[in-house]
């Protein structure tokens, strides 16, 4: 295809669009405060690390990260056990039950989890789960399970059913089934989920936000917040917890672009 | 859904036809019996955190509890007729989600399908497009709204030194902080945040149109918008469907960025209900006001799903 100049100005605008305030956090990092106010858009005087040294001494933000890789990890992780073992359930029960089973979990999609958020934290503050990572997995998984049931039941309706009959014809159980093909075909939608549960679980702000509390359990999200109140001017020191803290889902972008991108996209038209 | 399965269970519904209940056959009755233990876990957690919340934000709707005292009284449906008659903010928040939304579904999707236009075919480039557009989608909505608020400064942020520079000071202004614009601004954002996404759910519904179409209608000499309009834009309607729908409900429930960005303000002009509902929750403790809110919200957003599918159901025929 011949390159159309116009195309190339339009994509080349919206690019500087998406990239310059991007790079703009970036190069604040590496100014002073004054220097930014003199300086506010221009490359910095020099490479000085010295906002990420203060951050990382002053600030537990290897903590904020552990808590947060924690949240995420097992709330992804059991999003997708638990989902690809209800959508299983779901097309080998009986036409009409599995029916049932399914809209009952997928209407989960209409109800915004700020409907949820007044209950929820009274019954976390019952269980005694407030200020604890546990109670933000538990309702991590709660929120995202209604869509992970549908996309990989979505997709596990299009698997042809005569592999399940030969392997309980062979006498496998449900189990065996279940895991050594339901789950193993159903991969590209498990991806397709994973990411998004990734994602949307590492960036969460309203459940950290009501949940937890104190300095040693929050996550990346909540722990800016509080950087925004402490910094309020100081926009180098900000940045610098900012880039730190999208460092992890960047890194793992530029590995899994693939990945990322094709998970969102065939999660989207099923 | 299959049909093909749902027909292929039937089949086999007939084939036996000794042991069947009207709804399912012995056989399937055994089967499920391990199913259940299947649904356990989920449907345990789906429950206890998901769905008795919803059902008890109904309940708590109809009280005047304030989240601290043991005691509270029914009102009945007292919340709601305060909350529609009698509160200039919620219906404020109504008017900024409709404007937020609103601007953001038009821009959204008319720019990312303008865009899947021009990037749907593999090639280096488009690729390396589509990633860097989309390079937005993974960043947290805290960090964002950072970035923006950087931007947005009167004094230092970049987008009133771009527009000096090129010669439209009479444009700069304090972009969150004037409350007639607030609540564009943060549009604009939420814009540049989800367009990369909804781009690629585009891309990948032309990608699915067959090439065969295109080829038998140049044959027929159909022009591009001719090929677009017939072939493009009817075969791409679940995809529109789908990007409609998931940046209305995306923006019309945008929390994280509003909170970090402006917190409501100034003066409410971009207090939207969700964020309308923690306040009046966590900051004025009406626990019970905050419940009705939130199922005003509830119903809102059903309301819109609904039409929006409606709508475009239609516009497939």
């Amino acid at each position: 295809m011949k390159q159309n100049p116009f195309r190339q100005l339009i994509l080349g605008i919206y690019g500087l669009i998406i990239l310059l305030p991007l790079s703009l956090v970036l190069l604040t990092t590496f100014k002073t405060t004054p220097e930014l106010y003199s300086n506010p858009i221009g490359l910095p005087a020099g490479w000085n690390i010295e906002n990420y040294k203060q951050l990382l001494v002053n600030e537990p933000i290897f903590g904020y990260i552990k808590n947060s890789v924690i949240v995420t990890v097992f709330s992804t992780f059991f999003i997708l056990w638990f989902s690809s073992m209800i959508a299983y359930a779901i097309i080998q029960l009986p036409q009409k039950l599995g029916w049932i089973v399914y809209g009952f979990f997928v209407c989960g999609m209409i109800v915004p989890t700020q409907v949820n958020m007044i209950p929820v934290f009274l019954l976390m503050n019952k269980l005694g789960l407030v200020n604890t990572l546990t109670g933000v997995i538990i309702v991590s998984i709660s929120f995202l399970l209604p869509i992970g049931v549908f996309i990989i039941t979505g997709f596990m309706k299009t698997l042809p059913r005569e592999l399940f009959e030969a392997a309980r014809m062979d006498g496998a159980s449900e189990w065996k089934i279940y895991s050594k093909i339901a789950l193993r075909l159903s991969i590209p939608s498990m991806a397709t989920v994973g990411i998004f549960s990734f994602v949307i679980v590492w960036n969460d702000l309203l459940f950290p936000l009501l949940l937890l509390k104190s300095k040693e359990v929050k996550t990346l999200p909540i722990a800016l917040l509080d950087f925004q109140g402490e910094f309020l001017t100081n926009y180098p020191m900000l940045f610098s917890a900012v880039v730190l803290s999208s460092i992890p889902l960047l890194i793992a972008y530029v590995f899994l672009q693939k990945h990322f991108i094709s998970g969102m996209t065939s999660g989207a038209l099923k | 859904m299959s049909l093909k399965t749902n027909t292929s269970i039937q089949e086999e519904e007939k084939r036996t036809p000794s042991f069947s209940f009207p709804l399912f056959s012995f056989k399937s009755i055994s089967k499920s019996r391990h199913l259940w233990l299947f649904l356990l876990p989920g449907f345990v957690i789906y429950t206890v955190f998901f769905a008795l919340p919803t059902l008890s934000a109904l309940f708590l709707s109809t009280t005047d509890w304030n989240g601290l005292s043991s005691q509270f009284s029914f009102v009945g449906f007292q919340n709601f007729k305060e909350i529609l008659t009698n509160d200039a903010i919620f219906t404020q928040s109504l008017t900024n989600n409709l404007k937020f939304t609103i601007g953001v579904l038009i821009f959204q999707t008319l720019l990312s399908l303008g865009f899947a236009l021009l990037l749907y075919k593999n090639s280096a480039w488009n690729t390396f497009y589509r990633s860097l557009f989309f390079v937005p989608t993974i960043i947290s909505s805290v960090s964002i709204a950072f970035t923006w608020n950087f931007m947005y400064d009167p004094n230092i942020g970049g987008v009133n030194l771009f527009l000096s520079k090129i010669g439209l000071e009479h444009w700069t202004q304090s972009w969150i902080g004037n409350g007639h614009i607030a609540i564009y601004s943060l549009a604009f954002v939420q814009f540049w945040a989800h367009t990369g996404q909804m781009l690629i759910i585009f891309v990948a519904g032309i990608q699915a149109i067959p090439s065969e179409l295109y080829e038998a209608a140049s044959i027929d000499g159909a022009t591009r918008w001719q090929k677009f309009k017939r072939i493009t834009w009817p075969l791409l309607a679940p995809a529109t469907t789908m990007v409609v729908a998931y940046t209305t409900i995306q923006s019309f429930k945008a929390f994280d960025l509003i909170i970090a960005m402006t917190n409501g303000g100034p003066s409410n002009s971009t207090e939207i209900l969700s964020t309308l509902l923690y306040h009046e929750a966590f900051i004025n403790f009406r626990f019970g006001y905050a419940s009705a809110i939130s199922v005003v919200f509830m119903i809102v957003i059903a309301l819109l799903t609904f039409l929006q599918f409606r709508v475009l159901r239609l516009t497939k025929m």
